[in-house]
């Protein structure tokens, strides 16, 4: 059995009286690609913005339960301690746009006031993009602003700025939803590669995309979790009729 | 074709033309208005810049006092200087200045505070009284200000008290045009930052704020316009001073209220100045619209 | 991602070398009275055979259900699943064949038994230029394979004709030759199936399904 990262005990998750997740039990592999999958407004979204604790930007959310990461809760932790050991990518690219694309790799750093030498900044910078699979379209361009790369590659950008704090776990919030096909498969590509050494939970709507890129799958419906299991097995032999259902599109 | 279908094409016909020939005249009334509207400022634009504008190529114009006591006699005298508005300069210079510094970070964080906290009753009150205030007056805050520093205080007329009064005036405007601009910034923007674990008043001041930037000094701008040619705050505050004064504690001179103190005068010399100073004026607030033009169309940040 | 089809490939291609080498091996068992080929053909590489033939199906269900290929990934897919059971029959066939062969072993030669190699080689040559099609997606030696299945036919309804003969003629030798007739129609399946897979192979390049007809009078003689 592989070890896992992070684990989601008896979670219910409200805005403001309105109940949207029904005591989810989860625990997600290290080093592996989970893929959460439902129908619009299954939660999937809602429960993956718990996991770093962003959904305490909306004023009215709440949850309950434990949310363990290396056994430890991170509802009680410092968030902004816990946002550098989980990363977010979302679903539109968001680069800051005053910023160049060097400055954006290492604006964690900088934006909490870390200020590290020269050549451990240049160093963490090529590493990342390296890692988003970025470094050589970009790297005669550091100091241009992030906003002038095309889609695929603002969210690379946006990938390699995650990447940059070295975090255990590393959410992707339907990462594909906004860009073209081309681009998607060379985020794919990144993802597989990825999950060698960050463990990684995404947010897909994309049935084939979870299919293609995940290790296991989790498949939430109406705020609970019906299934999660081994994507090969889940696809093949799903345990929940819901499941099925899902898989061969009865409904959306 | 039928009889009825001819019928009814004539009669179609015959209204297009009607409207064609409505359409003519109703551009026709547009165009004419349009003139209507524009020929006064013209008027008074060509008329300052006729009885100004020679002014401001001297260079005494710009650097020396208004002359004091026998201006009659310094006419009919040769070499005697003219004076200038230096002392308006220096002083418009130093009360816009003034409250420019005292408008532009109050108005900024109450911006950035109404824009951050959409929901709160207690931000919808701040905003109808911030509506409210842009609806004053302008000689309501320089009475406002004469009776709470000017008397009251015993402070006396002074170039601070002229920039407080002329910093309420500005204040809303750097309130809306921050709070407007940063509304528009899309949530993403943050949810990047936060997501990198960055505390909430960094997100602000190093995100947020840069980001907003472009449309905070277009606001900050707009507001120096409108009060580079305010008259009436200053009357009852800073009042005027014939001599140019460096110290803001003390009655200054601003360009406004040059142009009335002299305007009236016996002297046809500080007539003339005052009307150098009008065309000054005129020069300055243009340079302003130019340069928030300019500012704007630079620093577009795009999402 | 994309290199899954080529495992699926890879693995189909194993899988017919393997099956290739069992009907070999057989046969020089039987050429050269080799016990121990015989027995590895039955023995060893039998469930060998039978193991693939179920990882190549999970393999190509996975695929399906994971990746959901389209166009010629979905007929490689289909196609493949398809070959890699009549690949397991052909390694049947050939257990069949070594069967017969630990029979002969101790018997007398006779003549017959040398047209069985040549036999075997024309099959052998049938499944070596299927698999070479597939690979090279060269729809033309696939169809070639379509022709040789003739001259197989027409191979064992001599062989058939000769051997019939000869149990008139020595009545005592009649269990050897129902052997040696045991022989002769498996390998003509083997051919059949090596020709089944041959249109598999068209049907992935070409996208046509291409079927030739199998059944002639004949085979109501060989319901013997």
């Amino acid at each position: 059995m592989e070890s896992k990262i992070l684990e989601v005990v008896g979670l219910n998750a409200y805005y403001g009286d309105h109940l949207v997740l029904k005591d989810i039990n989860a625990a997600f592999p290290e080093r592996k690609a989970t893929a959460i999958m439902g129908p619009s407004g299954c939660g999937k979204s809602t429960l993956i913005r718990t996991l770093n604790r962003m959904h305490e930007m909306n004023i009215g959310a709440r949850v309950e339960g434990k949310i363990l990461l290396h056994g430890e809760n991170i509802l009680t932790v410092n968030p902004i301690v816990l946002r550098r050991k989980i990363g977010m990518v979302f679903q539109r690219p968001n680069p800051f746009p005053t910023m160049s694309i060097y400055d954006n790799v290492i604006a964690g750093y900088k934006l909490n006031g870390v200020n590290l030498p020269k050549l451990e900044r240049d160093q963490i910078v090529e590493k990342s993009l390296n890692s988003a699979a970025l470094w050589n379209e970009v790297k005669d361009k550091l100091h241009k602003r992030g906003t002038f790369l095309s889609g695929g590659q603002q969210q690379r950008l946006c990938i390699a700025r995650a990447l940059a704090m070295n975090p255990d776990v590393l959410l992707l919030d339907e990462p594909t939803s906004a860009l073209d096909p081309k681009a998607t498969s060379h985020i794919e590509e990144l993802i597989v590669d990825l999950k060698k050494e960050v463990s990684i939970i995404l947010v897909t709507h994309n049935i084939a995309q979870a299919g293609r890129v995940s290790d296991y799958t989790a498949f939430m419906y109406l705020g609970e979790l019906i299934e999660f299991g081994p994507t090969e097995k889940l696809f093949t032999v799903p345990e929940d009729k819901r499941t099925e259902e899902y898989l061969s599109g009865k409904f959306g | 074709m039928k009889a009825i279908d001819r019928e009814a094409k004539k009669q179609v016909t015959k209204s297009v033309g009607k409207n064609i020939l409505k359409d003519r005249i109703f551009e026709g009334l547009v165009i004419l208005f349009s003139i209507l509207s524009i020929v006064p400022l013209i008027f008074i634009l060509s008329y300052i810049f006729a009885k100004g504008f020679p002014k401001l190529f001297i260079p005494e114009f710009w650097i020396s006092a208004p002359p004091v006591g026998q201006s009659k006699v310094a006419i009919e005298t040769i070499g005697m200087n003219y004076g200038g508005i230096a002392n308006g300069i220096i002083g418009t210079f130093f009360v816009v200045i003034m409250a420019a510094f005292i408008a532009v970070p109050l108005g900024v964080m109450t911006g950035v505070y109404l824009a951050e906290n959409r929901q709160s009753k207690i931000v919808n009150a701040i905003e109808v009284a911030v509506d409210m205030i842009q609806g004053v007056p302008s000689i309501i805050f320089g009475i406002f200000i004469n009776i709470w520093l000017v008397t009251t205080m015993k402070a006396g007329y002074s170039a601070i008290a002229g920039s407080i009064s002329l910093a309420l005036m500005m204040l809303p405007i750097v309130i809306k045009s921050t709070e407007e601009t940063i509304k528009l910034i899309p949530d993403t923007l943050k949810e990047a930052a936060v997501a990198l674990g960055t505390p909430y008043y960094k997100v602000i001041l190093k995100i947020i704020v840069p980001a907003a930037m472009s449309g905070i000094v277009t606001g900050v701008l707009v507001g120096v316009t409108r009060i580079a040619g305010e008259t009436a705050p200053l009357i009852f505050t800073a009042f005027g001073n014939p001599n140019v004064n460096y110290n803001v504690t003390q009655p200054m001179e601003t360009l406004p209220t040059l142009i009335y103190n002299n305007a009236r005068s016996a002297s046809p010399n500080l007539i003339e100045n005052a009307w150098g100073a009008s065309a000054a004026l005129v020069v300055l607030v243009l340079l302003l619209n130019i340069l928030t033009k300019v500012v704007v169309n630079k620093w577009k940040v795009k999402f | 991602m994309t290199e899954k089809i080529g495992t699926i490939k890879e693995r189909a291609v194993k899988f017919a070398t393997l099956v290739e080498s069992m009907i070999e091996d057989a046969v020089e068992g039987i050429e050269n009275k080799d016990q121990s080929a015989l027995e590895t053909v039955i023995r060893k590489k039998e469930p060998l055979a039978n193991s693939m033939e179920i990882e190549i199906d999970e393999l190509c269900i996975k695929h399906l259900a994971l990746i959901r290929p389209e166009a010629k990934d979905l007929r490689i897919t289909m196609m493949v699943a398809k070959m890699s059971n009549d690949l397991e029959r052909i390694g049947d066939h050939a257990v069949n064949i070594a069967k017969s062969g630990v029979f002969l072993l101790d018997k007398p030669f006779m003549n017959s038994l040398n047209e069985i190699p040549k036999m075997a080689a024309l099959v052998g040559g049938m499944i070596k230029h299927t698999i070479d099609a597939f690979v090279r997606e060269d729809a033309g030696l696939a169809e070639k394979v379509l022709k040789d299945d003739d001259g197989i036919d027409d191979f064992r309804d001599r062989m058939m004709n000769e051997l019939i003969v000869k149990i008139k003629e020595s009545p005592d030798k009649t269990d050897l030759v129902i052997h040696l007739m045991n022989i002769v129609r498996n390998l003509e399946r083997v051919g059949d199936l090596a020709t089944n897979i041959a249109e598999n192979v068209i049907y992935i390049i070409k996208g046509k399904v291409i079927k030739i007809h199998t059944g002639d009078d004949t085979d109501i003689k060989n319901a013997i």
